[in-house]
Formats: C-alpha cells, structure tokens, sequence
C-alpha cells in the first residue's frame, strides 16, 4: 500500500523587544545566570504581570504580514504545568481567543506555488534555562524566563519534507523581514515542533500522529521528518500501530525516539489568566503595526521581476533576505544596469559573503564601491576579468576600485598606438603562425589574441585588440 | 498543542448525567497528597460547588458574550523599554536565589530532571 505523510508545523519565535512580556527585566544576552531576572519573571508570589506593548504591535504585524484574521479582543489564559524551568507552576499564554486566527504562507516548491493556511498565532512567555549536571542535580537560569514568544500554528497542510523546509524558510524570511524576531535557529530564538501522521494514499481521515521535537536546524527538521514518515509507514504497513506521543530527534543516532512522560503531562487545565484583562487591539495600535510591516518578499521579488526586468530566480535570491535587497536597490540607484547588478551580486558578492561568514550589513564592499567598480567595467577602464580581483582586493584591504585600479596598475590598455607596440613584436617573433593564418588558418586567431593578453598581463581591452589584431594581421606580408 | 491539551479541569459526567468530579487526578496534577477520608471530604465539597455553578445551565445565555474576567478591561500595556520597567532593577542574582533551597554559581539547583 502507499502511505502519504500529513504534516503540522508549531513555531515558536522569540520577540526582538527590549524587555520581557510581562516585566522590564531586559532580554539582551547575559553571560551570566539570573542576571536579568526580577520577582515577576521568578515566579515570586503576590507579583502581577504588566503586558509589553511591542509584544501586541509585533504580533499584529505578522498577522497582518500573513493576511490573518486580528482578534480586537483576546484573552490570556494559564497553562498548567511543574517544571523546573517554569517558576510560577504555569506559562502564560493564549487558547481560547488568541491574538491571531488564520492567515496563509505562500510556498514555491518545483516550480509550484502552495499556499499554507495557518491555524493561529498567539502570545506565550517563554520558559527559564536548564543545564543537567552529572551530580544528580540540574541548574536553572530565569534570563530566558518571560521573553515574549509567538507560537505560528500552521494546519495540516504539509506533506513532505522539503514543504515543511519551504514552508519554514519562508515564516523565518518574513520574521526577519519584519525584524520582530533574529530567526536564528542553532541559538533557538526560532523553534520548530513537527506533528507528523501518515495515512494511505487517498484516506480522507488522519492518521494518529506523533510530536517531534529538539531539531534545532532546517537540516535536522528535514531529517527528523524523513525518519519519523518512514517509520510511521514502516510500522503501518506490517500492521503495526502508531501510538501518539512526543519523541525526539537524536542527531547523532539519526532516529527520533519516544520521550518517556507521565500521561498527565499534557493535561494543562487552561483557564482565562485572572491577573490580565481582556487584550483590546486599539485603533493607533493597529495602525502603529501597519506602519512597521515592510514591503514583504514575495511582493518585492514581483517588483524586482516588473520594474528591473530581472529573472524570477534573480528576484528570489535577492530578496531572500531585506537586507540584500536593500543593496540591490542601492546599487541599482548609481548603475543602472539591474541585471549586471544582479549578476555580479549573485555570483562575486554573495561567494565572499558566505566565504569570509559575514552579513550583508557588514559586508565591507558598499552598494557605492560595487556601482563605481562596475561603472569601470562598463566605461572600459578594467575588463570583467580584472574586476573580480580587484573586488577581491576591495574585499580584503577595503579600498576603493579606482585606488586600487591605480595602485596596482590595472587600467585597461585602450589606445590602440600602445597595443600597436605589443602587437608588432608578437607578430614579429611569430612568423611561421603568421603564414598559416593567412594561409587560412583561421582559428590561430586565438593564439594571437592570448599572446597580447600575456604581454599585457590581462590589461589589454579585447574588442580593440580584436579590431587591431585583424587589422594588423590584414596589412602582413605572406 | 496536542489533543490532550483540551482537557480542562478532569470532569466526567456519570451514569445520570451529572458531572462528578475526579478529585483524585486533580490532587495529582497538583501535586498534592490526600488520605482518603481527605479524598471524599473534597469530593463532596467540590460537588456541592458544581451543583451550586450549574444552576447558570438553567438561564437562556445564547447571546451573552462569554467574559474572561469580572473586571472591567481592557489591560493597560507598558511601554518596552528598560527604564520604564517595575522591580527589575532592584533585584540582585543575590537577592533572587538567596531563598532557594541550593544554589551554585548564581544557578538554582534542583533535583536532575532528565535520565
């Protein structure tokens, strides 16, 4: 029989505010433990909780970045668990009216565009730190306790792996896009569980499904995924059952296995947060969200195909991230040829980038220097193949083109009376090639060709000696 | 979210219909430990509080908003900046662990929670 997988993303995003949902403890990175921590976030009793502004105007911003439905009314609610990491013995989050309901992310995988629904998305606090000691003992630090999270609710609209990657990268695009969340995975500001069922090929009704969780890469979702979906299918098709439970990826096994918990540990006993009152979205904060949602990638890739004519590959690698966008544009406003911006973004720019693991904002080679290196590409002052080590050395010294060009010595040799003066002695010491060219040998053209450019060490502009060199050989004598 | 996540408060309704309450789990997800005379003293009380509730099931409540809170809304939001924020400058890690039962290097200490 064939199986197909159902597949479930719940996102967790930590928020990029200054400080925590429910206090003004900060929620930069501290080296040490419980440093930025205060009564509210360590569960003292008799403390009340006061709600972050920027957590509701960052929420709405990504409701309205995915075309969600925005509750003007939600409401808290306490979510009951013991856990060390959890000092007031329960999270508060949203279930019943959360912030968010619905909303859609658009996916191109192959070619094909998908839309996945969301279900919601809502507030939550996160949980503190612990570390496991050989001792028998595990250390908790409350600096992460409190840091505003989002939880991004997808439905069970994914069936591959590859998808839910997609689907993944995109939610991450669009958090960073709108700068509410640093997405950066191996640090786990972005969290992913996965819910995972399998059912045969055409079964309306899902299969039970179990909950993945610890994969703190796109590699290790992918690979969490694959596993569980074959297993899942393994087990059904020798007429096993599937029984629904949490398990975890174990990246140096490559398996997922099952977390052994008491049963009650998913019995969280929500009930409305009697601390916090209803959550109005007003009017001026709705408008403050709209004010922050930039233009979002698939909006921007559409400009950059309509208005710069660029290839839809072009516009999807450069707007992957709003950073590099943004230094297209730049450029693009000094030299106004999109497409060879583009290239020599795609294929110089980003090598050095990943090559020397830097961003894009800290890339030493500003939008201006690239516009005036290409500006000497285009006037033939350096050819294309000089420029790409004179980018290297804009790159390593962080000099401008032309002082380099300069000071190195690189300027294209254009004036045809000093390549006649390279030209004459080639010729000269070439006699027996000259004869088989005019005998009609045409393809020792080349040789000619490279012989000038190993005289000019590569400075010699091709199409004047092209035009020379023809010339030159024409006047010869056989 | 998982399905168990809609359990409320563990209620079931027995034979007649009438929702009895399983104090027992209750005081286990609590943490709490009750003899059994405790047990059904409770049981009792936590009776007669639903029976005293479900009198609300004999009004008409079709068009009444559910309400999540007896006071009057909505919640006043602060404004994220350090500054601005209440008892959080005071505290010192200190302060914060000096009422735990163990602490090490400015950590709490609890009992391993992981196999």
């Amino acid at each position: 029989m064939e199986y197909e997988a159902v597949i479930g993303l719940e996102v967790h995003a930590q928020l990029k505010t200054q400080t925590k949902t429910f206090c003004g403890c900060a929620t930069t990175f501290a080296r040490e433990p419980n440093i930025n921590v205060c009564p509210v976030c360590i569960g003292m009793p008799g403390v009340l909780p006061v709600l972050n502004r920027n957590v509701v105007v960052y929420a709405c911003m990504l409701a309205m970045a995915v075309r969600g439905e925005i509750s003007r009314r939600s409401v808290f609610a306490r979510k009951n668990y013991f856990y060390p990491d959890l000092p007031k013995g329960y999270q508060i989050s949203q279930y019943e009216l959360p912030v968010n309901r619905g909303g859609m992310i658009h996916i191109q995988l192959d070619g094909a565009d998908r839309d996945i629904r969301l279900n919601r998305i809502h507030i939550e606090e996160d949980a503190g730190k612990l570390m496991h000691n050989q001792d028998g003992t595990s250390y908790v630090d409350f600096n992460r306790s409190g840091i505003p999270l989002l939880e991004i609710v997808s439905e069970p609209d994914l069936s591959t792996p590859d998808e839910a990657i997609a689907y993944l990268k995109k939610l991450r695009t669009i958090l960073l896009y709108l700068g509410v969340c640093d997405g950066n995975m191996e640090e786990g500001s972005l969290r992913c569980d996965a819910n995972v069922s399998v059912r045969p090929r055409g079964e309306a009704r899902l299969g039970v499904k179990t909950e993945l969780k610890n994969m703190n890469s796109f590699r290790f979702i992918h690979k969490a995924l694959d596993y569980e979906i074959q297993r899942q299918t393994e087990v059904l098709g020798r007429g096993g059952t599937i029984s629904q439970e949490t398990r975890l990826w174990d990246e140096s096994s490559g398996t997922t296995r099952s977390m052994r918990s008491k049963e009650e540990a998913h019995d969280y006993r929500y009930f409305p947060e009697p601390d916090l009152l209803t959550l109005e979205v007003s009017d001026d904060l709705l408008e403050e969200a709209r004010r922050g949602v930039p233009e979002l990638p698939d909006a921007k890739a559409g400009r950059f195909t309509a208005e710069y004519g660029l290839p839809a590959y072009d516009a999807e690698v450069l707007t992957a991230s709003r950073d590099l966008a943004g230094y297209f544009e730049t450029v693009v406003g000094s030299f106004d040829r999109p497409k060879a911006v583009s290239n020599w973004i795609m294929s110089e720019m980003l090598r050095f980038i990943k090559d020397i693991d830097t961003e894009v904002k800290d890339f030493r080679v500003t939008p201006d220097r690239t516009a005036k290196l290409l500006g000497l590409i285009d006037d033939g002052t350096i050819s294309g193949k000089i420029a790409k080590g004179v980018y290297e050395q804009m790159v390593s010294t962080g000099k401008e083109p032309d002082a380099l060009i300069k000071e190195l010595g690189l300027e294209q040799i254009s004036s045809e009376s000093s390549l006649r003066e390279v030209i004459a002695p080639i010729l000269e010491q070439n006699r027996k090639e000259v004869g088989q060219y005019k005998a009609g040998k045409e393809k020792l053209f080349g040789f000619f060709v490279g012989q000038v450019m190993k005289a000019t060490a590569g400075k010699a502009n091709p199409s004047v000696v092209n035009d020379l060199l023809k010339k030159m050989l024409r006047e010869e004598k056989t | 979210m998982g399905e168990g996540a809609r359990c409320r408060v563990p209620l079931r309704a027995n034979m007649s219909n009438k929702i009895i309450v399983d104090v027992k789990r209750v005081a286990e997800l609590a943490r709490l430990e009750f003899t059994d005379e405790e047990l059904s003293v409770f049981s009792a009380q936590f009776q007669a509080i639903l029976e005293y509730i479900s009198q609300i099931d004999e009004l008409k409540l079709d068009d009444v908003e559910p309400m999540s809170s007896p006071l009057p809304g909505p919640q006043r939001l602060r404004p994220d900046n350090p500054e601005t924020g209440k008892g959080c400058r005071g505290l010192t890690r200190e302060a914060a662990v000096a009422n735990a039962p163990e602490s090490r290097n400015g950590f709490f200490v609890v009992p391993r929670v992981i196999e």
